[in-house]
């Protein structure tokens, strides 16, 4: 029985569940500080002084750091530059120095022997502030870059167009909001000046190198060790102000120092998203065929460009078309700098924003042209015999190849399960018993597995159990399990055998991380490879042991065994004893132990896809949206355990429920945050999120990568704001749009009386 | 979010109580099921140099339901108000219950606490209006009722004086139709707008009622319907009408949550439909 399509339980439950999971929080180190950020109250300003006097002799408080006491100007770079666009003077500075740009950026630290106590002291540092006048959307803020995408005439195609179909479509501010905030521990070595972090996740290596090169030192001094993350979403892990500030203050103090972000930090000091404005126009033929696609948009970027640089707009603009037939398109995108909390990705980054303006434009181009929304998507999307399928443009480094994938198929495949599931049926008679409900489907296109590469070692210890070193973090997603699982038939053992450990920089030193839904594709096609070369070099050195031919031999369950003389066997525990150093079994000169390290790369990415539909009741009185049924199905290629794909969809949608109706980082025109606790950002709770159905394909196996496996992290999310608007705005038997997400009650109640929302 | 530095008490009975608020002075806080103290305090928003913990006092924990009405002792949960049973006359107490927060605030927040805190959604502080209750304090003078109506100033701010403790509330007259019923985007959250209603009526026909709105003023603001019910029959088109009138005479604010013109509609919409209710028990 093989491991790979089991919905095997998961390797991280018996831990986390039983409170004995490691996050940042939990670890204490002898004599360790506490950090606490001091943030700017203002939204802009000149800062004319920052005061420690008072902090300084605070009770309890070791040392409070200020730009002034920095050497440079240490500014955070860009991860992922992408379209060759220079962002250098928007980068966001590890402490403010002469102007202040937002409401929670970092000004100084304070550290001392208890965390209460350095927020005591915190409130001391006086801040002397000359406000400026503050740009609080696109229309007034500075643009940081400006580029175009696209291919094909698009002025032919709207010079020939039948019908043409406008929107304007603004998607709100929102983030993630993982249930545990940020934590980081520095640690120094005073015998070695190494620096241990514990907190980092996602890019750690990625992060090591920054950190090493912004301090100035061998990144070999720095390990940043495997933690549990109570989620990450795409905010977490990402190289903030703190992530330097933290580390800087070990390493000059020479005592560990301790930051645990607390929830109303979170909410102004992680990485916001999704703020976009769109205007998209779409060119059809008489029959209702696509012609082309003009995108025009501002993106709302805050105060700074951060490690994502300019990659939610690159996103937005590349994923556009989707999974149709565009023959021409353009788009076009300004980034946009505002005195707001600076930008970054956030699960399912562009494509969350860009399916729901281009999905409500199908279901409105569907009402003009007077035909069926489902059969209109059908008739412009890309067919199987069509693929893969060039676009002429690039997005994160790479081409746009879209590989194996049967659109029309899963879009016949969702709507007849949501007919099975009485979907249809149920909104007939709602509406027959006089209730407000509406349907929506939306269809999407994902992007899993961006390379360009990951590695893995995988090892056997002389009790025959398998380690595996892998790049990735574990965020909650549950990739121990999976990796163990590709490991387990890669090499031939039991699943439960196998110990995967991420995001340890010292134990796999070229991880690339986790995010972009790469960790199963190319994470898994690097641990598959390893596996592979253990196997074989199990086999060859238990072939000098049983003396039989290498072609003789397989190994399963933990077992070499000769084939036809299953008595005729060594374990792989003996395999491995018999490959440590002075063993009988080596030749001279071969180096020892049981293990392999290998690469994975990839050229482009794979692209899944699915559909949603979402069926909705509107309150006419209060303008109140419940959502009563929900439908993911998405195409995986192979999922490697089911019910973990289907763990990723669901939670996906529950985040795009919120997106799409309730959270909203909010700004009055001063530049005040106005959802800085859980009473004013409304993240939904089990009483919001319908029963999830999942429809889960492996219909289109993806060929670049041996598992054939497509990523799952994001597609719960990317159409949910787009199924939702689509049922909002059937429901309210609009022939406009809904304009905008989220879809609050006090907006619906307006868009029901008639009034613009 | 770490609270100010503060000391703490812990008193045994309402005298220590009084005692202790006495000689700690009036930055000394009460500290009873936490559920709005600690937030608070968490966020910095209130910054007690002392707090006198009374979740141990014993003998505050109580529903006597008699002759003279309901009485609710101060430390009573309000998960022990929404479990009660046997409380005819009064069991819109425990059918309003499921809309304060969640499970968990319910079975740790207080019915004394709520009624002390005066958020101007709360539901025990709207019903305490809508009924009339009066509210019992304990201080070193001695022992005072305030009636309800009088007893909320504006946010957060009531007739309690820092050195008094509320030891019951208590609610003298039954009324069989009233109803509360409220407007938030999810479940649990402070409504964006409460209504609280009472209703009389004779054989389909309105005899009287009043109506207290949460949300739309700094207190429960209790609306003047007049007579507009007396003699109304017992009807959908009524109760449209007085939500209408109700929504016709506020000026609420506007914040993040929902705007004024927005708030009256729900105004209009809730009270109609607490009516609907009330008159259906
Ligand atoms: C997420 C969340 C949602 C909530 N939703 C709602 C809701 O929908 N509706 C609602 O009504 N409430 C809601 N609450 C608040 C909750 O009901 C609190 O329990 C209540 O407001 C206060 O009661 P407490 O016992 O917790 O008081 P505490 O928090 O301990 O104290 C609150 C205040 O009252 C004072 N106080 C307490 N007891 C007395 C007393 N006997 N005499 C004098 N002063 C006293 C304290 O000094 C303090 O100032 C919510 C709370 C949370 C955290």
């Amino acid at each position: 029985m093989t491991a790979i399509g089991q919905s095997l339980p998961r390797k991280e439950d018996p831990r986390l569940l039983r409170g004995a999971g490691r996050f940042g929080d939990d670890l204490q180190r002898p004599g360790q500080l506490h950090a606490r950020i001091v943030r700017a109250p203002q939204a802009h300003g000149v800062l004319r002084s920052v005061d420690v006097s008072m902090a300084v002799a605070a009770p309890g408080v070791v040392r409070v750091l200020t730009a002034a006491d920095l050497p440079d100007d240490p500014r955070i770079p860009v991860r992922l530059t992408v379209q060759g666009i220079e962002l250098t003077e928007h980068l966001q500075p590890v402490l403010a120095r002469e102007t202040v740009r937002y409401v929670g950026e970092p000004v100084a630290v304070v550290l001392a022997e208890d965390p209460y106590l350095a927020e005591d002291a915190a409130e001391l540092v006086a801040l002397d502030i000359d406000q400026l006048p503050v740009a609080m959307d696109a229309d007034a803020g500075t643009v940081a870059a400006e580029f175009e995408l696209g291919f094909g005439d698009t002025d032919a195609a709207f010079a020939e167009a039948e019908h043409v179909v406008e929107l304007d479509f603004d998607v709100g501010r929102h983030s993630a909001v993982p249930l545990e905030p940020r934590t980081l521990l520095v640690e120094p070595d005073r015998a070695t000046g190494a620096l241990e972090v514990f907190g980092m996740t996602k890019v750690p290596v990625f992060n090591r190198g920054v950190l090493a090169s912004m301090l100035d030192i061998d990144e070999a001094r720095i390990r940043v060790h495997a933690m549990d993350a109570g989620g990450g979403f795409g905010v977490r892990g990402e190289f903030y102000p703190e992530d330097f500030l933290v580390a800087w203050l070990a390493l000059h103090t020479g005592r560990p120092v301790k930051w645990t972000e607390d929830r109303a930090e979170h909410l102004v000091a992680v990485n916001h998203s999704r703020q976009q404005q769109h205007r998209i126009s779409a060119a059809f033929a008489a029959d209702g065929r696509l012609l082309g696609l003009r995108a025009d948009v501002a993106h709302d970027n805050g105060a700074y460009c951060r490690t994502h640089g300019i990659i939610v707009p690159e996103l937005t603009l590349a994923m556009l078309p989707g999974p149709y037939r565009v023959p021409a398109y353009r788009g076009r995108i300004a980034v946009v700098l505002t005195n707001k909390t600076p930008c970054g990705t956030y699960r399912a980054p562009g494509r969350f924003e860009g399916t729901v303006v281009r999905e409500q434009l199908l279901d409105m181009a569907a009402d003009q042209l007077g035909v069926d929304p489902v059969q209109l998507r059908r008739r412009n999307l890309l067919e199987p015999a069509e693929l893969p399928h060039t676009r002429p443009m690039s997005t994160l480094g790479t081409d746009v190849v879209l590989d194996a994938a049967d659109y029309p198929g899963l879009l016949d495949a969702a709507v007849a399960e949501a007919k099975r599931l009485g979907y249809y049926a149920q909104v007939e008679q709602s509406r027959a018993a006089g209730k407000r409900v509406g349907l929506g489907v939306a269809m999407f296109l994902e992007k899993s597995g961006l390379g360009p590469q990951e590695t893995a070692d995988v090892s056997v210890g002389t009790s025959g159990a398998v380690r595996v070193h892998s790049g990735g973090t574990s965020l909650g997603q549950g990739i121990e399990t999976v990796l163990g699982q590709i490991t387990a038939d890669g090499l031939g053992v039991s699943a439960a055998d196998v110990t995967v450990i991420n995001g340890d920089t010292a134990l796999q030193p070229f991880g690339a991380g986790s995010w972009a839904s790469r960790s199963t594709v190319v994470g898994g096609g690097a641990v598959h490879e390893a596996a592979l070369a253990v196997r074989e070099r199990a086999i060859e050195v238990a072939a000098r042991i049983l003396e039989v031919a290498v072609a003789d031999l397989t190994l399963h369950d933990g077992v070499v065994e000769v084939r036809g003389a299953p008595g005729q066997r060594v374990s792989l525990a003996e395999v491995a004893r018999a490959c440590q150093p002075g063993s009988a079994w080596l030749y001279a000169g071969e180096p020892a132990g049981l293990a392999a390290r290998r690469r994975f790369e990839v050229a482009h990415m794979t692209y899944p896809y699915g559909a949603h539909l979402a069926v909705v009741e509107l309150d006419e009185q209060t303008g109140g949206v419940r959502v009563l049924r929900y439908l993911v199905a998405y195409e995986v290629g192979r999922a490697i355990n089911p019910e973990l794909v289907r763990g990723q969809l669901i939670g996906g949608v529950a985040q795009g429920v919120g997106g799409a109706l309730s959270e909203e980082f909010g700004y009055d025109e001063s530049g005040q945050p106005q959802a800085v606790t859980f009473m004013d950002y409304l993240m939904p709770t089990a009483a919001e999120i319908p029963e999830v159905d999942v429809l889960v394909t492996e219909n289109a196996p993806s060929a670049d990568n041996p598992l054939g496996a497509k990523g799952a992290g994001e597609g719960g999310l990317t159409a949910a704001g787009a199924a939702l608007a689509n049922a909002v705005r059937n429901a309210l038997g609009e022939a406009g749009s809904v304009a905008r997400l989220p879809m609050t009650p006090a907006r619906v109640r307006a868009m029901l009386a008639g009034e613009a929302g | 979010m770490k609270p100010a530095a503060f000391t703490y008490h812990r008193a045994h009975d309402v005298r220590e109580s009084i005692e202790l608020l006495t000689e700690l002075g009036e930055d000394a806080k009460i500290l009873a099921g936490g559920q709005s103290l600690a937030p608070m305090m968490n966020f910095r928003l209130a910054r007690p140099s002392a707090l006198v913990d009374i979740t141990r006092v014993t003998g505050l924990d109580y529903l006597r339901h008699g002759a003279d009405g309901l009485r609710i002792g101060a430390l009573t949960t309000h998960r022990t108000v929404e479990t009660a049973s046997e409380l005819a006359g009064f069991d819109v107490l425990p059918r309003s219950a499921h809309w304060v927060g969640h499970y968990p605030i319910r079975c740790r927040g207080t019915f004394g606490g709520s009624i002390a805190h005066a958020d101007p959604t709360s539901e025990w502080c709207l019903l305490a209006v809508l009924l009339e209750a009066n509210i019992v304090l304990a201080g070193p003078r001695g022992q005072r009722t305030v009636p309800a109506t009088e007893f909320f100033h504006g946010f957060f701010a009531t007739a309690a004086e820092p050195d008094e403790l509320i030891v019951e509330i208590h609610f003298p007259e039954p009324a069989r139709q009233a109803a509360l019923t409220e407007f938030a985007q999810r479940q649990g959250d402070f409504a964006i707008v409460a209504a609280a209603v009472r209703l009389s009526s004779v054989d389909g026909q309105c005899t009287g009622g009043r109506v207290v709105l949460g949300g739309v003023d700094p207190r429960p603001l209790v609306v003047d319907i007049s007579n507009a019910l007396d003699g109304a029959a017992v009807t959908e088109s009524t109760w449209d009408a007085v939500g209408e009138l109700v929504a016709g005479q506020l000026d609420p604010p506007t914040d993040a949550h929902g705007s004024g013109a927005y708030r009256k509609q729900l105004a209009a919409t809730l009270v109609a439909r607490a009516f609907a209710e009330a008159a259906a028990r």
